[in-house]
């Protein structure tokens, strides 16, 4: 059973606020969830040891380079964001 | 000037949508039946007429008609290549620069994409016409497109029913003849699913075969993008336009398609049993998969019942795998980079304000599973546990591909639910997903093919019927499914 405390951490952890309604309702919906996931621990382990994924999870590398002119994308990404200030996204003071 | 229009009406009105293939499209266009122009009208004038009681579309681009004449003069040209004034639609989380794009999520709202996705890029360059972006669950969470911040999307068949999802606007759109084709996403099903609910084709390559770069992101090593349509050939057509290594995204990858010279008739079709066993498959469902293997028995094709012990624990495995990747993706959106921004009472207010108003229940649902099941204490138990898991489910399927060509299992485990039946029991909906999410937790190619209808409440509700194949052998999947359909 996820206690309301865990919810509450959580909703912390993933920069989100919930209602006491919200906190309820989550943690009953956590338990089911969480009872239907908790079949994966049936499934032996031992022969999943030494398998390679089919899918290639390798670094890929790339010279270090120009790859296109400084500054022309500056203003398009710059520009989406909903505070901005000259070439600067602007936030509330941290310090 | 009232006769002019009165014959321009006449002419477009002439195209029959029902029966339209990119093919016979491609044919009339270069054959000068009709332009390019009079094509896309003819859809327009479709959305106009059903839009409103779908809400499949969230927004008709302004420039649609401008494209269309462009692929006119491409067409004049004799330059036209198999897209060339196609007129398809976009789920709303494909990027096409200059255009809004919102993933159906308030958190984005007012962004407009800074580039284009590779896909569209390469659509762009054959002047394909994007008609417009369409509704999906929000950030592609759900199987029914109700957690859309933009209200449900309704089936064309039923309109009281869901057109299933994530992608469920973009087959409503092309179920109801509102495009020829759309490209969906595909994270556990979000493709095949809704096109089997929609009585359309619904395409999940193998994984990295088209470029995710420009598609916002859910789970990365699971999304893929995938072609919705009218007929297996337009979805090979579609998948060949768009698919191809990517230096932009470091998981893409090249097919090599010059595989099986082995004709569909003499594929080895593997049913697995113990699957089909599970609780809550609808009677109908099974039976109308029973007529769909005899089909195929009746090509040629010779049926075995395999065992695949492992693969029914794709679902849980998902269930750990996706919240952890898409709480990672989604941490991007905080009020600062892009979209909604509400105040709070620091920067870190700001950010909760912001993340709590814009996201629906379902992403913040996820959100904190994804926390949950990284957290220490808990990684181990959960999140190790299902990457072994996922690895042994892609293990047993490259054994079981070494004697099937293909595995043949339902698209979904009932026909389309009732708007409401599933919203309140959040597991329920996730069970929606049982018979799909295998194809991406083994990153195999899978599609799903309309099988038939069953009838509810006097409605007739199509059903889907999925073929995957083993990695990187799309091309069986579309062989075997061009003579499926033909039968």
């Amino acid at each position: 059973m996820i206690t309301l405390k865990e919810i509450e951490n959580l909703a912390a952890l993933a920069r989100i606020s919930l209602t006491e309604d919200e906190k309820e309702r989550m943690r009953g919906e956590f338990d089911a969830i969480l009872g239907y996931v908790a079949s994966i621990r049936n499934v032996s382990a031992a022969s999943a040891k030494n398998i390679r994924s089919i899918v290639a999870t390798v670094n890929v590398m790339r010279e270090d380079g120009t790859p296109h002119e400084s500054g022309i994308y500056t203003d398009v990404l710059i520009g989406a964001a909903p505070r901005r200030e000259g070439n600067y996204v602007k936030v509330k003071k941290i310090l | 000037m009232i006769l002019r229009y009165t014959l321009h009406a006449t002419r477009f009105m002439s195209i029959d949508l029902k029966t339209l293939t990119i093919k016979k499209a491609h044919d009339a266009l270069i054959h000068g039946e009709y332009s390019a122009l009079e094509l896309s009208e003819a859809y327009l004038s479709e959305i106009e007429k059903k839009n409103a009681g779908l809400n499949a579309y969230l927004e008709v681009f302004d420039d649609a008609r401008e494209q269309a004449k462009e692929a006119d003069r491409l067409i004049k040209a004799g330059k036209a290549v198999m897209l060339t004034g196609i007129p398809i639609a976009l789920k709303d989380n494909i990027l096409m620069k200059g255009k809004k794009v919102s993933a159906s999520s308030k958190i984005l709202q007012g962004y407009v994409a800074p580039y284009d996705s590779t896909a569209i890029s390469k659509l762009k360059a054959e002047r394909v016409v994007v008609l417009g972006r369409t509704n999906m669950d929000e950030f592609a969470m759900g199987s029914s497109t109700e957690t859309s911040y933009f209200g449900p999307t309704r089936n064309p068949y039923d309109t009281s029913r869901v057109p299933g999802g994530s992608s469920g606007g973009a087959a409503a759109a092309v179920g109801a003849d509102l495009a020829l084709a759309s490209l969906g996403t595909d994270t556990a099903g979000s493709v095949r699913q809704p096109a089997a609910f929609c009585g359309v084709v619904g395409s999940k390559p193998t994984y990295g075969s088209i470029s995710r770069h420009g598609i916002i992101a859910m789970g990365s090593s699971l999304d893929i993008i995938g072609p919705i349509t009218k007929t297996v050939e337009d979805s090979e057509i579609l998948f060949d336009a768009i698919r191809g290594k990517d230096v932009l995204d470091s998981t893409s990858i090249e097919l090599n398609t010059k595989r099986s010279t082995l004709n569909a008739e003499r594929f080895v079709v593997g049913v697995p049993r113990n699957f089909l066993d599970a609780k809550g498959i609808d009677e109908d469902v099974l039976a109308n998969f029973s007529e769909s293997v005899e089909r195929l028995q009746k090509l040629g094709c010779r049926v075995q019942d395999i065992t695949l012990p492992t693969v029914p624990h794709a679902l849980a495995a998902y269930y750990v795998i996706m919240p952890a990747e898409l709480s990672t993706n989604l941490s991007r959106f905080d009020g600062v980079k892009y979209g909604f921004h509400k105040d709070g009472e620091s920067l870190l207010g700001d950010y909760v304000a912001t993340r709590t108003e814009g996201f629906g229940m379902e992403a913040r649902r996820r959100l904190l599973l994804g926390a949950y099941v990284l957290s220490s204490g808990y990684r181990d138990a959960y999140y190790r546990k299902a990457i072994s898991v996922r690895a042994m489910i892609e293990k047993e399927f490259t054994q079981a591909f070494k004697s099937v060509d293909i595995i043949a299992i339902p698209t979904t485990p009932t026909p389309a639910f009732k708007i409401g039946e599933k919203t309140k029991d959040p597991l329920s909906m996730y069970m929606e997903d049982i018979f799909t999410v295998p194809a991406n937790i083994g990153a195999i190619p899978a599609v799903s093919i309309p099988s038939g209808f069953v009838e509810r409440d006097g409605k007739r509700l199509p059903l889907g019927f999925q073929i995957m194949a083993g990695y990187g052998h799309d091309k069986l999947l579309f062989k075997l499914g061009k003579k499926f359909e033909s039968k």
